[in-house]
């Protein structure tokens, strides 16, 4: 009983943080500002799920810690993907067209 | 020095295990002796092109850093959710240099990782002679005490452990 | 029964995350969103196999979440890669 409540608990917090991601994602206003939003809260909401899953099949008898190796991969490479992604888009040039609205520039991102 | 000759890189071998062990998802003897064959073949293999083992000086502040980016990650990502889940997001992104301190590649490495993983700032680019990082940040406050907050809560204790 | 639910709700919303992701994807503007919103799905791919496997109490889908994180992330590298150098393989 307390091991589906945390699994429960574990489930909506990591679902919540992943559906953040996506709010982040889809409405924030750049490029720059939406890499926050994906590469960080989505990694986190990840990690809830694979916790809810340890204690779930822990709690049922059988010993189950596999899915440590998933988060540790994850919060090893959502950090690089999102150095590379950023340095693809200053490397596309655009980091003027993020601020053409307060220098009054017309950079063009793609 | 026999073990030396066995083990070329005893951190690799026990990572090497671990992970055999996790994929099977047990701990059975079996498992245990084709694991440790496997951590003890694969880094005789390329123990030639593995750059020199990294030494970690101070393990107790090792465990420290890593419970406070843990912890820096979750408090971090709830402000951030704050923020997105306003009605009307106030925000302020801009680009910043930080100056770096660090000289070890594997801090430097762990630095910029770390200011990536903690929401609302994402290292972006390194100058190329290695003394200033480009950070994004998604609301900033103000560019001076953040700067200093990066140094005092992640740069000091990497230099600690690699340096 | 508790559980059940949880699950349902959890998989909505991870459901609606990938549809907002896919979102991004279609209107892009630029190539890194696209990218970014293609990174964000193969996340959300796993978390959603990871809920599966819960659900249907199994381990089976432990091994295809982890592929899809290996697979996932050298992609987003290959193709950041590209679009830096033109080139993949240097």
């Amino acid at each position: 009983m307390l091991s589906e409540i945390l699994v429960s608990l574990f489930l909506l917090l990591g679902a919540a943080f992943a559906l953040i991601g996506a709010i982040g994602l889809a409405s924030l206003p750049d490029f720059f500002t939406r890499l926050h939003g994906p590469t960080k809260a989505t990694t986190l909401g990840v990690g809830g799920m694979l916790v809810a899953s340890i204690i779930h099949f822990t709690g049922q008898g059988r010993v189950t810690v596999h899915e440590v190796l998933i988060i540790t991969f994850l919060f090893i490479t959502a950090p690089v993907s999102a150095h590379l992604l950023i340095r693809a888009a200053l490397h596309l040039g655009m980091r003027k067209s993020a601020y053409k609205a307060t220098e009054g520039e017309s950079g063009n991102g793609h | 020095m026999i073990l030396r000759k066995l083990l070329p890189l005893p951190g690799l071998s026990l990572v090497l295990l671990l992970i055999w062990l996790l994929l099977q998802n047990t701990a059975a003897p079996g498992h245990l002796l084709l694991g440790t064959i496997l951590a003890i073949v694969i880094p005789r293999w390329c123990a030639d092109f593995w750059p020199r083992q990294l030494a970690v000086r101070r393990v107790g502040v090792m465990v420290a850093f890593l419970a406070t980016v843990l912890w820096d990650i979750v408090v971090a990502n709830v402000s951030v959710a704050r923020i997105l889940l306003s009605p009307a997001p106030r925000l302020r992104p801009g680009f910043f240099e930080l100056p770096v301190s660090v000289t070890n590649q594997v801090a430097l490495v762990l630095l910029a990782n770390t200011i990536s993983l903690t929401p609302g700032t994402v290292a972006a680019r390194l100058s190329a002679d290695r003394s200033r990082l480009l950070v994004h940040c998604l609301d900033m406050d103000d560019e001076a005490t953040l700067i200093t907050q990066i140094k005092n809560r992640y740069e000091r204790p990497l230099k600690e452990i690699f340096e | 029964m508790m559980l059940e639910t949880s699950i349902t709700i959890a998989l909505a919303i991870i459901s609606l995350a990938m549809v907002l992701g896919l979102w991004r994807l279609w209107r892009g503007p630029t190539l890194p969103d696209r990218v970014m919103a293609l990174d964000k799905l193969y996340i959300n791919a796993a978390a959603l196999l990871i809920l599966l496997g819960i659900s249907f109490d199994s381990d089976l889908y432990f091994e295809v979440a982890l592929l899809i994180a290996i697979i996932g992330f050298i992609s987003t590298a290959a193709v950041c890669k590209y679009i830096m150098r033109g080139d993949i393989i240097e």
